[in-house]
């Protein structure tokens, strides 16, 4: 049990958005990208992505969540006691899932309704505990906030790519726009593009298109 | 020092109070916001099983001027002194249905008060998921569907979640429960893209959500043979018989 697994960035003090740092946020998009390389997150990126309006506001829940919570325990990162970080980072994060979760109740009641389930389980989700652990514990805050929402956009975009199949497959729209319908063309919902399935299918896709475009392989 | 069990004891405590304090007060702060949404939300629902509503019409103005709510029991009669927000329907649902109280919205006549223009009964069941519920509005003659809400917590997206969906609602409309004295229900059947127009106890199905619109059939079934006594009670025919 050590901290010494925290990749840290940054040795002397450098300007926020350094070229170093603009990586924390780019890094995630691609070659770093939480749910396609770094494989964290899966679950979630099946269950919220039948429709896209739900996928873009659990990715906005998620990147609240994530950068916050890096920004918080970057800065209590000298102070936590390592013996017990696991379980302060979670007593973190559920508290800021538990005010967004509260803020979309009472500022957005119809979309707390379609995704309280799913920004409860922001508290499991690996990206967030993922990146507490290997970002935040060794690194400042600034670049902790960018890593956190570097993530949080690489996991929004792949749920929005997700979530763009599925709808357009599955329900004929986008964004609840029925598309097929406004180009004329009579168009049957594939059933399971909405079932987790469908998701499998597409995520597995991402990833493969993906790889071959940067190169990545998996090292043993 | 960071590793002393004290220091770890007095970390996790602090942690434990600062984080338990701020969730305390974003609780209690939004409190009356959430509590608003969920009443507007439900005024909402009965509404909108009765008469369109437009985006920005005043709901809770609507509601006050035109729905008096009251709470009765299997037998019909009415149980005094309560108020529809008192009742849990989740929790009456697992009664058995002769204990159940159940709450119920009568839109009055605006000139003869005494008159009910529609009736709007809650009704709740489980889908193929999880629960389910809604409103069905029934018109004057306590028999025929005026409208019906339905909503539920996690039927398949795109598949069972469609009885949430105007399309199916509508299909709801102008079909009615009894056949003279007895109770026909409302019968959801399997397969989609038929014709039920001509039968009244009949509505097209939803392709790939069978088991829902069985939960969604059972519901009303179960429902209905509670409210029967109420309706039977008030429905103009038994009174004109009299």
């Amino acid at each position: 049990m050590s901290t010494a697994v925290a990749e840290v960035v940054e040795k002397k003090s450098e300007p926020l958005f350094s070229k170093k740092n603009k990586k924390l946020i780019t890094n995630p998009l691609d070659i770093d990208n939480p749910i396609t390389v770094q494989v964290l997150g899966v679950c979630s990126a099946l269950a919220v992505t039948t429709q896209m309006k739900p996928a873009l506001v659990m990715a906005i829940a998620l990147t609240v969540v994530t950068a916050s919570s890096n920004v918080i325990i970057s800065m209590l990162r000298n102070t936590i006691p390592s013996r017990i970080r696991i379980i302060v980072q979670l007593a973190i994060v559920s508290l800021w899932v538990i005010l967004v979760d509260q803020l979309l109740k009472a500022y957005s009641y119809d979309l707390w309704k379609q995704l309280s389930v799913y920004v409860g389980l922001i508290i499991t989700n690996c990206i967030v505990m993922g990146r507490l652990e290997a970002f935040a514990m060794g690194n400042k805050p600034g670049p902790s906030l960018l890593d956190g929402i570097g993530n949080g956009l690489g996991y929004g975009m792949i749920l929005l790519i997700v979530g763009f199949f599925r709808e357009l497959f599955g329900g004929g729209s986008i964004f609840g726009f029925k598309v097929f319908e406004a180009v004329g063309v009579h168009y049957t919902g594939n059933g399971i593009m909405l079932l987790p399935a469908g998701a499998c299918f597409i995520v597995g896709i991402v990833i493969w298109v993906q790889r071959t475009l940067n190169g990545h392989r998996e090292t043993h | 020092m960071r590793q002393s069990n004290l220091y770890i004891i007095l970390y996790a405590a602090a942690i434990t109070i600062v984080c338990g304090g701020l969730l305390a007060f974003a609780s209690q702060s939004l409190k009356p916001l959430q509590d608003a949404n969920v009443e507007l939300e439900r005024k909402q629902n009965i509404l909108m099983t009765v008469m369109p509503l437009k985006k920005g019409d005043d709901i809770n103005a609507l509601y006050a001027a035109k729905v008096k709510e009251s709470v009765i029991d299997f037998q019909g009669n009415v149980k005094e002194g309560m108020k529809p927000t008192e009742v849990d329907i989740a929790k009456e649902y697992k009664k058995k249905p002769e204990e159940r109280l159940l709450p119920l919205y009568e839109f009055r006549d605006e000139a003869d008060p005494s008159k009910v223009n529609n009736v709007v009964l809650p009704v709740y069941g489980f889908g193929l998921w999880n629960d389910i519920w809604g409103f069905v509005a029934l018109q004057s003659d306590f028999n025929t569907i005026q409208g019906v809400s339905f909503a539920h917590k996690g039927e398949t997206p795109g598949l069972g979640a469609r009885i949430s969906s105007d399309e199916i609602q509508d299909r709801y409309k102008g079909k009615s429960l009894f056949d003279a004295d007895a109770l026909e229900s409302v019968v959801m059947q399997k397969g989609e893209g038929n014709d039920y127009s001509n039968d009244p106890h009949k509505v097209d199905g939803m392709s790939g959500a069978t088991l829902t619109a069985k939960g969604v059939n059972n519901m009303f079934v179960d429902y209905f043979t509670c409210y029967k006594n109420y309706l039977k009670k008030s429905s103009p025919n038994v009174s004109q018989n009299l």
